[in-house]
């Protein structure tokens, strides 16, 4: 049996959590598929068909797509899910939002998050924001799988192109309608895709000086921007730039988490990351626990002059 | 309009847990217990939009072992009007519980159920989203903000990069992000209130849903440990190590 990517995209190209999730599906069994169900997305869909490891692209498109709408895309996957052994969905805000409607529909359970393939039906998974690893085995016959994209490389671009089956859309739901959104615009790397991650903590002290202190640092290292949720919490900081259990688990080369006492639930989000450097001026902050690199030292000093150094 | 608003009795939030050291399991007997708090900001939720007048009465369900009689006491002390609990010892996996809402649903027909987006034991984020499928409802995850206008729910989304608003037919799913609310301090008075609040106990079997687990736990273990890495005396030697040592500038 195949498996079914179920790929994210803006609908015109595919979000960086869509390759990892390739990698995933090719270490679960069979062909890889991937499904691009967007409105005026045939070019995303394009992008999935030179995906390596990619042997067909699904490609259906309707208005009602266009906002990513869970009713109506979990039954456009339902329309094909019949076929498939896997489905898979990147474990992002918009894969969580759909795959469990999709499993639930199947009457089978749902495994979220897995960092790695053990067989075909068994899987790695984190609990308690990552304190420990479970590995679960599915007796379903179709299994829903959300993809940690920190455990699984991107795929890479492949030389031949995949075909590209066009398939019937199914209806609109009819029970929901977006009405619109507020997205950040800026030129900063995507928070889990980004090679460098500045973040920020409860010791930043002011949305103003969260700013002022950490955004000449992510410029001069072309970094995204993070936060914990003690930095969010006090409004320093939106919270999609939150980094932890319950926002995002990223891995980059390099994060720097400055004033940021390292809680369990933040750790959770960046502990795979390659090599962490922590500046905190309290010396028993557990986040030097970590830290490959610790700066004991008063942020507001040390990071302007780390910016002057770089 | 009822809302229904689902809690899930959890290892408290500032616990760590540990592995057991055979693998089988996570050790978290004698732990401190609280309800999970995404849950506690679905519970406010509910309790603000009755204040509003936009709901008439707050239910909270709980599903699993007895002591979840506390975590809706806990709810009911927040102002919850009553409770519900599905007892049983069996492990709940989400699928399960999500029948089981379905079938409280189904009797009380609720305008509204609120639920926390995720749990942070098993931290699967599913339960609300397959109550939504199973009932044919729409959907609002990650909620940030909530309104009741004109016969539809109006919400705001945490997405990534930002925020996104949906209108919804009614009844709708909603879970819940943290920006939400804050929810309030129990008060003692309140939480003697709490103990004279009704609160039903009912068996899966009542409800007529196999909660049989799907999913088995195989192995659990702890996390690949980090080294231990060093302290750097000042800015020089920390961008020297990052750029000669590490190499990622």
């Amino acid at each position: 049996m195949s498996v079914l990517v179920i790929a994210e995209h803006d609908n015109a190209s595919l979000r960086g959590a869509t390759f990892n999730t390739v990698t995933a599906a090719g270490q679960c069994s069979g062909d890889v598929h991937v499904l691009v169900a967007g409105h005026d997305a045939m070019q995303a869909a394009r992008q999935a068909a030179l995906i390596q490891g990619v042997a067909k692209v699904l490609h259906a498109d309707a208005p009602g797509f266009e906002h990513g709408l869970a009713e109506t895309l979990a039954a456009q996957i339902l329309a094909l899910a019949r076929n498939y052994s896997h489905i898979l969905f990147p474990a992002t805000a918009w894969g969580k939002n759909i795959a469990p409607r999709v499993a639930a529909k199947l009457d089978v359970a749902q495994i979220s998050d897995i960092i790695k393939v053990r067989s075909p039906d068994t899987f790695e998974r984190p609990i308690y924001a990552g304190n420990a690893i479970v590995t679960v085995q599915s007796g379903d016959a179709i299994k829903v799988i959300t993809v940690r994209t920190t455990g699984f490389d991107p795929a890479a671009a492949s030389v031949s192109t995949a075909p590209i089956e066009t398939v019937t859309a199914v209806a609109d739901s009819g029970i929901s309608s977006f009405v619109g959104s507020e997205i950040a615009k800026n030129d900063r790397p995507e928070l889990t895709a980004a090679k460098i991650i500045v973040s920020g903590g409860r010791g930043m002290g002011s949305s103003g000086q969260f700013d002022a202190v950490l955004t000449p640092l992510a410029d001069k290292l072309g970094a995204a921007l993070g936060a914990s949720r003690a930095a969010v919490d006090a409004g320093y900081a939106p919270n999609d730039w939150q980094v932890g259990q319950t926002g995002k688990i990223v891995a980059p080369q390099l994060y720097v988490a400055c004033g940021i006492s390292g809680a369990i639930q933040h750790l959770a989000g960046m502990k795979d990351s390659k090599v962490i450097v922590a500046i905190n001026k309290d010396a028993e902050a557990p986040i030097f626990g970590v830290a490959d690199y610790g700066l004991e030292a008063d942020l507001f000093v040390a990071v302007p002059e780390l910016v002057k150094a770089l | 309009m009822k809302a229904l608003v689902c809690v899930k009795r959890v290892v408290d939030y500032n616990v760590k847990v540990r592995v057991k050291s055979d693998g089988s399991g996570v050790d978290i007997a004698h732990l401190k217990m609280s309800m999970n708090p995404f849950d506690e900001i679905a519970v406010e939720e509910a309790v603000r939009l009755r204040e509003k007048g936009s709901v008439t009465e707050v239910i909270a369900v709980s599903c699993g072992v007895a002591q979840c009689q506390e975590t809706l006491r806990t709810a009911l002390a927040i102002g919850a009007d009553r409770a519900i609990l599905v007892e049983t010892s069996e492990e709940l996996q989400p699928l399960a519980v999500a029948k089981l809402l379905k079938a409280l649903f189904d009797k009380e027909r609720p305008g509204l159920v609120i639920l926390g987006k995720q749990a942070i034991d098993d931290d699967c984020n599913q339960t609300g989203q397959m109550l939504a499928a199973l009932a044919d409802l729409p959907q609002a995850t990650f909620a940030s903000k909530v309104e009741i206008v004109d016969g539809k729910a109006r919400v705001t989304r945490e997405v990534d990069g930002g925020l996104e608003t949906l209108s919804l037919n009614l009844p709708v799913v909603i879970t819940t992000d943290l920006r939400l609310n804050e929810p309030r301090y129990v008060t003692l008075p309140n939480i003697m209130k709490a103990k004279k609040k009704p609160l039903a106990v009912l068996k899966p079997a009542d409800l007529g849903v196999d909660v049989t687990p799907r999913i088995k736990t195989l192995e659990t273990r702890d996390p690949p440990k980090r080294g231990a890495g060093i302290k750097v005396p000042d800015v020089a030697t920390l961008v020297a190590k990052l750029k000669n040592e590490a190499k990622v500038i």
